[in-house]
């Protein structure tokens, strides 16, 4: 139970159960992108509201797993505020935290993404922590074709 | 909801169950610190020490290649491949080991006969009937084919239990049908399809019937000359016997009028530059070196699911599909996705607000194998408003202790997720 505990922090849980900015396309939205699991079925839309380089609203729409879900919102939560250059060099470190063998010790930038931690120990899931993400990435460098990370 | 004790009862008396699992190395591991309970075996079977003595004993004693070299091994190679093919022309109720060809699994047979059989007298307008229940492998290749000659696809449609509606089947044969291709089991449902008498009506219509039962041989006794299908379809490795090696019959009259599959050595008689002469079925759809190990595994296995008896094997797993979807009722917010009968030992499930990939996670954990997703039968999860479901798969190893855990790990799937 503990270690699932990890994957399953209570974080993640309530971001499953109650998605922030969802489901919600921000008016006057500047980027959107779609992403697509099709083995898993998981599948959102991005939407962004950019002016004068800061990302001043962000929301998606979509369904899928607690991980994803859950990454989607807390997303959401990071971003808005941010630079875009801030919410590129945010997209690294979560990838990093991911995907990388060694510690990413950003907590700073990160924040509450730590939580997102847990997922690294289950290689079948990363992909679905990673899809909303990706899929923001696309939006904002106006990728037209569906973003997948399976 | 209360947890209920979990039922007690005799496993079915025709099967040596303790001896059937000592056949099979793989099951006795244990997976994130618990014994490893398999039940995805929809996707593929575990392999009996038999069959993976055979590919064993094969490598270290036999291996030549096939039908070539004057050689001792060669002869013993190509023996074996010979009885293997025996040996399932047997098991499906072939009229003769000809009529065998190996492939690399269903999906490969099928492709064989979309574009081998159907391709070359298939025009535009033309129509090839499926079923709502079809795994994409027996969907794609057809479409591919139709959509190369502008023919269409026509379905059968699915109803909320997950079985065909066929009231008005008969009314979708029509002059400009030319195939029609079915599942014998769902791979998604466990639906068992009434293959003969659907058979029937296309025979009427004098339209060819491809049925793909990858999920069928292991589980029930099937014979091709009862069902009076043209071409069946299945693999190896959801049968006890290896990945990579699968078979398609087909009848001698249709496999003699087919054109080549590939191009390459084994199937051709003659060889020049201005043509060549094919050879005879089956070497005429096996070009290049075949699987030849692959192919013993599965005599192998054909003569292992022979000595335990595909039948009892399937009442077997239906006795524990029987139990596994009563105790399933008692988990909270658990739907079965597929009660249509008669039906195979197949359990299709969502759990209410909860992401069958969570569910997948969370079983694993508790040591517990299902298979999650589309199945690779989306038009079937869409027909159910479902984007994915966990699916528990039976076979012949599986028993009642195992259905228990798997109960116990739903219940820890809900308690995780807080219900």
């Amino acid at each position: 139970m503990n270690d699932l505990r990890e994957l399953y922090e209570e974080v993640i849980l309530d971001h499953n159960r109650n998605p922030r900015n969802y489901p919600k396309k921000p008016e006057g939205t500047t980027h959107t992108a779609h992403g697509f699991n099709p083995l898993c079925g998981d599948e959102f839309q991005i939407h962004l509201r950019v002016k004068d380089g800061v990302i001043e609203d962000v929301g998606f729409e979509g369904a899928g797993c607690a991980i994803s879900t859950a990454s989607a919102s807390l997303m959401t939560e990071a971003l808005k505020g941010k630079r875009v250059e801030e919410a590129e060099k945010l997209f690294e470190v979560v990838h990093d935290l991911l995907t990388r063998e060694e510690q990413v010790d950003d907590d700073e930038l990160l924040g509450k993404l730590t939580v997102l931690t847990g997922v690294k120990e289950y290689p079948m899931r990363v992909k679905c922590a990673t899809l909303p993400w990706h899929t923001m990435k696309g939006a904002l460098e106006g990728k037209k074709e569906t973003v997948s990370t399976e | 909801m209360t947890r209920h004790a979990p039922e007690r009862m005799p496993e079915s008396a025709a099967l040596d169950l303790e001896r059937v699992r000592a056949d099979f190395p793989v099951l006795h591991q244990r997976v994130h610190g618990r014994p490893l309970v398999y039940l995805d075996n929809g996707a593929t079977t575990q392999k009996p020490l038999a069959v993976i003595e055979a590919l064993s004993g094969y490598y270290r004693h036999d291996n030549a290649n096939v039908h070539r070299a004057v050689h001792t091994l060669a002869q013993r190679a190509t023996d074996a491949y010979e009885a293997a093919r025996q040996r399932v022309a047997r098991f499906i109720g072939a009229q003769a080991p000809n009529e065998v060809v190996f492939v690399r699994g269903t999906t490969e047979a099928i492709n064989l006969v979309a574009w081998s059989f159907l391709r070359p007298r298939l025009r535009a307008g033309d129509e090839i009937i499926l079923t709502g229940l079809e795994h994409h492998s027996n969907i794609v290749p057809w479409q591919l084919v139709a959509e190369e000659t502008g023919a269409r696809l026509r379905v059968v449609p699915v109803d909320e239990q997950g079985a065909l509606i066929l009231d008005d089947f008969e009314s979708l044969f029509n002059a400009r049908t030319r195939m029609l291709a079915m599942a014998h089991v769902s791979n998604a449902l466990g639906t068992i399809l009434p293959v003969q008498e659907m058979t029937d009506v296309a025979r009427r219509h004098g339209v060819p019937v491809l049925i793909d039962g990858a999920q069928a041989v292991a589980h029930q006794t099937v014979d091709v000359q009862a069902i009076g299908c043209d071409f069946y379809a299945f693999s190896g490795h959801k049968m006890y016997g290896p990945t990579g090696i699968g078979a398609l019959w087909g009848r001698m009259s249709h496999l003699q009028a087919m054109r080549p599959y590939q191009g390459g050595g084994e199937m051709i008689r003659r060889v020049s530059f201005e043509g060549s002469e094919y050879a005879p079925p089956p070497a005429r759809f096996e070009a290049g070196t075949p699987h030849i190990a692959g192919a013993v595994g599965l005599g192998a296995a054909v003569s292992y699911l022979e000595a335990i008896g595909p039948d009892a094997a399937g009442a077997h797993e239906r006795d524990l599909l029987q139990y596994a979807t009563r105790r399933a009722q008692e988990i909270p917010g658990l739907r079965v996705i597929g009660t249509a009968e008669p039906k195979a030992a197949i359990l299709s499930f969502v759990l209410e607000g909860i992401h069958a990939h969570d569910v997948g996670t969370i079983l694993d954990t508790e040591g517990v194998a299902v298979r999650v997703g589309h199945l690779c039968a989306m038009p079937v999860m869409q027909r159910f408003g479902v984007p994915a479901v966990a699916r528990a798969s039976f076979a012949v190893y599986n028993t009642r202790d195992e259905v228990d855990r798997l109960i116990a790990g739903l219940w820890k799937v809900n308690e995780v997720f807080g219900r």
